[in-house]
């Protein structure tokens, strides 16, 4: 249960958000999720933060120190403490359909944490880092175990060797109709282009499976 | 709101004390992504701190995990106090979109239709 799985709390980056986008509007009559999965420091928190209409939720507690020990590259991008846990973004599709991100660690230990957050959400976008290809095998392992549908975005970082398709599809050993983009985590429209190839993707699936 | 006091400092209890012992809510908790609303109906004067300041941040549609954030409360423990303002009736959830509904091909294209618009 997501319940008994996340059991820190969660915090706000900075100040809430102004009340008059705390609330959704009434006419939301329903909510679905996408999982944002991906080894630390590939840029979940961040796409998730460009993606959100509100200030994106995020947990960061008690497992940031078992985090470090496996983010060969909190060095370089500069961070201090690295984000683990859940992020939690927001939105609103059309008006009335609410589409919710969650952010989660990649890891084999975390799975648990995910198969709660996996039941109910249409897929997942699967961040992979350019620079290290094997961190990300663990999510995808994860995705193929519980059967989630995804897309891969990779994010090309500037330390990174060129990126080849093909080869990080070899890498990756993906499917041939399983979506792979090129998405700067930064960019709202990147992100938000890596979103769509998913949502084209669940579409395919769905058309063909009926 | 602003006549309501003052919001009780409910991050400073422990869950534990919050929920009476209760780690979990009876039957499937409520996902984060279910959204809630205060119901329509007068509250109870005799309604625990913890459960007035649920309700509080709930006079709008919101999802439980937004609550808990701004509760500063761990998840769990807000899923324990938003299944027992929902058995009284001083709370109204909508069900996030079941997981069958993963091949529902016309909310995916109005998924689509939606990212396509924030281009
Ligand atoms: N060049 C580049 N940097 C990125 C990208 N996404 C994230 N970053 C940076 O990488 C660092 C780690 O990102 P973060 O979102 O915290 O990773 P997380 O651990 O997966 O949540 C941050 O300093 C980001 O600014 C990207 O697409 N391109
Ligand atoms: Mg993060």
């Amino acid at each position: 249960m997501v319940s008994k799985a996340a059991s820190e709390t969660l915090t706000e980056a900075a100040p809430p958000p102004a009340a008059d986008g705390k609330y959704l509007d009434s006419n939301v009559s329903g909510a679905a999720k996408i999982l944002v999965v991906g080894p630390l420091g590939v840029g979940k928190t961040t796409l998730i933060g460009t993606v959100s209409e509100i200030r994106p939720l995020s947990t960061e507690a008690s497992m940031t120190r078992a985090g470090a020990r496996v983010d060969p590259y909190a060095g370089d991008s500069g961070k201090k403490t690295t984000t683990v846990g859940l992020d939690f973004g927001r939105l609103t599709i059309d008006g009335d359909l609410v589409l919710y991100l969650f952010g989660t660690p990649g890891q084999q230990r975390f799975l648990p944490a995910w198969q709660d957050l996996a039941k109910g959400s249409l897929g997942a976008l699967a961040l992979v880092d350019a620079r290290d290809l094997t961190a990300s095998f663990d999510a995808l392992g994860n995705l193929e175990d519980l059967d989630l549908p995804f897309a891969v975005a990779v994010n090309v970082f500037p330390t990174g060797p060129r990126y080849d398709a093909d080869d990080v599809r070899t890498a990756l050993d993906l499917l041939p109709d399983t979506p792979l983009v090129i998405c700067d985590a930064r960019d709202r429209a990147s992100s938000i282009r890596a979103l769509i190839a998913l949502a084209r993707h669940l579409i395919d699936l769905a058309t063909e499976s009926s | 709101m602003t006549e309501r006091p003052e919001a009780p400092r409910v991050s400073a209890i422990r869950p534990y004390v919050i929920t009476r012992g209760r780690s979990e809510s009876e039957g499937e908790p409520l996902s984060w992504e279910s959204l809630v609303m205060t119901a329509e109906t007068a509250f109870p004067a005799a309604l625990q701190p913890e459960h007035l300041a649920i309700l509080e941040h709930c006079e709008g549609l919101i999802s439980v995990g937004e609550v808990a954030a701004h509760l500063g409360q761990p998840p769990s423990v807000t899923q324990v106090l938003l299944s027992d303002l929902l058995r009284w009736g001083l709370i109204v959830t909508r069900p996030p979109i079941p997981p069958a509904e993963r091949t529902d091909v016309t909310m995916l294209r109005k998924v689509l239709h939606g990212l396509e618009s924030c281009l």
